[in-house]
């Protein structure tokens, strides 16, 4: 497909050396360029998300932050660059990984209730033909009891409000018991009640040591929910600790416009 | 009934669940109408096919014709990748170009094949009792009852394997990708089984009524249940009632058989469109009947909550107040009386100790938008139902 365009593409990466902490990198990304009929959506990036972190991805609209965490998990194929999972390629990680995909990218009406598709989050580690049987039924059913949807179990999907389907998509991707969670704006068009109770239950997550990263569009909330933050426009403006690179400074580098409102409470 | 009646309804049935099956997945994937596009783009397969073969039945026919439809499917899919044409036109673009040259070839060759276009719209179901299979001497039915059953077991042994893939993939293309289910596999997968579902229907149907036998089932099955496998398991039985009911409508008016399939088909769509239960039309249109008066109830009671005045709460001067016009003010009145929300001393109306909370929750739910406190009060009433 896009032969001729690798090797217009240069490997240049200027030695930013991504500030991390002491412990080990969970997900590093090398050079990776993405692009949608051979105009780059992804330019170059390089990061490193350290293990135990629960991180923001935030730029403008149009920016790859989608697209970005989609060639992560090799749902987009990059035109250049790689991707490793705890030092290895993602195919090989898969069991370690669970993402929650943007909730307007399924469709609602779909015939089927909410306790199905959280179960669907234990398909990836039955593989191929197996079924899921009651152990599956059963870590699904906690879940729901963890996001607060139990009594929803049998609703049919379409009969459930916007936070009640974010919720259950992240049942389906507690079921995954992952190491490193994915989430595409797990807070478009919530309710309050239920923003704050997913948010608790990712600091629950890196408090278990789970990585997690979030596309987030809310900038206001990234200083109180998030201690890792990257900033990306196309390419990668800045990543690291919430408290040392979240100014003023890498906000107007990302957005392009003077960003004035202070973060500082 | 004749034994040739009783193959010719047998046919029908197993052509029928064989389409219901892909058919329910293609509805699912908003992919109705690729199997339109293949069953007319297989005709060059068929053709060259039957050049090879000399014979309908041949599994080297129906792999060709089915490649045929895989192609259709890389075609629209290229053609559509390049941005310049929407799926639609792409489709449009591909099916006439394949079947025109199945029809040039059939027409170049009229003389010498026993296949004619007529056939190959409508189908020739009457007589696929007269080709047999012999084995060995002995006479094991007709050829197409053969092809058709071997066909449908694949499939019911596919869809029993990879129903769980076919269901994430179909839900939600991302997750099921992440997880390590290839969308693609399982997409051209499907693709293949309706291509060769397809080419095995055609000959006893048609390549037009085969797509009406694919969607028409599930289209109604979908309207009627909100669980993937009763949605099978319905579209299986409205393709076999309307096989069977279908030939004998045929065997009344002595018509062709697979055109009175298709409107049996087409009758149980249209009753089912209009009477489901939860989705049929005339269900919507009383429930949104019923919102509106729920609205214009809550309004009311509304109204009374925030008016001590007593003229404002008048019986009498109520609809001036409120806008409204008598008749629609009646029955507001008389529901929220009959669910003891009102009561009424000397033509002044004021709100029960029940009308009031029940107002006081709706206005907190609409202001909210959260769901927990309303749960109970759902049955009741339909404007929270979402």
């Amino acid at each position: 497909m896009g032969n001729k365009s690798k090797e217009n593409i240069k490997h240049s990466s200027p030695n930013d050396k991504t500030p991390t902490s002491a412990g080990v990198i969970a997900v590093k990304v090398d050079d990776l360029t993405v692009a949608y009929n051979y105009k780059p959506v992804l330019w170059d990036i390089d990061l490193e998300i350290p293990e135990g972190v629960l991180m923001a991805i935030v730029g403008p609209n149009g920016a790859g932050k989608s697209t970005l965490i989609k060639a992560i998990l090799g749902i987009l194929k990059p035109i250049a660059g790689s991707v490793t999972i705890y030092d290895k390629p993602y195919d090989k990680q898969r069991q370690l990984v669970a993402y929650v995909p943007q909730k307007g990218s399924v469709d609602w009406d779909f015939p089927t209730i909410a306790l199905d598709v959280v179960m669907m989050g234990t398909y990836g580690s039955l593989g191929w033909i197996k079924r899921p049987g009651q152990k599956e039924k059963k870590a699904a059913l906690e879940a729901l009891e963890k996001v607060g949807m139990l009594a929803f179990k049998n609703r049919q999907i379409s009969q459930l409000s916007g936070g009640q389907q974010q919720r259950i998509f992240l049942a389906r991707a507690l079921v995954q018991n992952a190491a490193i969670y994915f989430m595409d704006e797990p807070f478009q068009g919530v309710d309050a009640t239920t923003e704050i109770a997913i948010i608790n239950i990712l600091k629950e997550l890196r408090k278990a040591g789970k990585t997690v990263i979030v596309v987030h569009h809310d900038l206001q909330t990234v200083p109180e929910y998030f201690d890792w933050v990257t900033f990306l426009n196309v390419k990668k403006i800045a990543t690291g600790p919430v408290k040392d690179i979240f100014n003023d400074d890498n906000l107007t580098k990302t957005y392009g416009i003077n960003y004035q409102v202070s973060i500082q409470e | 009934m004749s034994n040739a009646q009783l193959e010719i309804q047998l046919i029908a049935g197993l052509v029928a669940v064989a389409c219901a099956i892909p058919g329910t997945f293609l509805v699912l994937r908003k992919m109705a109408m690729i199997s339109d596009a293949i069953s007319h783009s297989i005709l060059p397969g068929i053709v060259v096919g039957f050049f090879i073969t000399q014979d309908l039945n041949s599994p080297l026919l129906i792999l060709l014709a089915a490649l045929t439809g895989i192609i259709t499917v890389v075609l629209v899919e290229y053609i559509q990748k390049t941005g310049l044409v929407k799926e639609d036109t792409a489709i449009g673009l591909v099916f006439p170009a394949l079947f025109s040259i199945g029809v040039i070839l059939i027409a170049k060759n009229a003389n010498d094949v026993h296949l004619d276009i007529d056939a190959v719209l409508l189908g020739e179901l009457a007589f696929a009792p007269f080709d047999r299979l012999i084995i060995g001497g002995t006479d094991v039915g007709p050829k197409s009852l053969w092809v058709v059953g071997t066909i449908l077991l694949i499939t019911i042994t596919l869809l029993f394997l990879f129903f769980k893939e076919l269901k994430v993939s179909t839900f939600d293309k991302g997750l099921a990708a992440s997880l390590g289910f290839s969308p693609a596999v399982i997409h051209y997968g499907l693709m293949s089984v309706s291509s060769v579902t397809t080419v095995g229907a055609f000959d006893a149907v048609g390549a037009i009524l085969v797509v009406a036998l694919m969607i028409a089932p599930a289209a109604a099955a979908y309207l009627l249940t909100t669980n993937l496998k009763k949605m099978l398991a319905l579209a299986i039985s409205f393709g076999i009632f309307s096989a069977i009911f279908g030939y004998w409508v045929a065997h009344w008016l002595d018509a062709s058989i697979a055109g009175s399939i298709t409107t049996v088909l087409g009758l149980v769509f249209l009753l089912v469109y209009l009477f489901a239960p939860s989705k049929g039309i005339i269900a919507v249109m009383y429930r949104e009947k019923q919102q509106r008066t729920e609205v214009s109830l809550l309004t009311f009671l509304l109204h009374l909550k925030n008016h001590d005045e007593v003229e404002e709460r008048h019986v009498n001067h109520l609809y001036e107040h409120i806008n409204w016009q008598k008749v629609r003010a009646k029955t507001v009145l008389d529901l929220a009386q009959k669910n003891n929300m009102i009561h009424i001393d000397n033509q002044v109306v004021s709100l029960t100790e029940k009308g009031d909370e029940f107002t006081s929750k709706a206005i907190d739910y609409i202001i909210t938008n959260e769901d927990a406190q309303i749960e109970d009060m759902k049955d009741d009433f339909f404007l929270f139902r979402g």
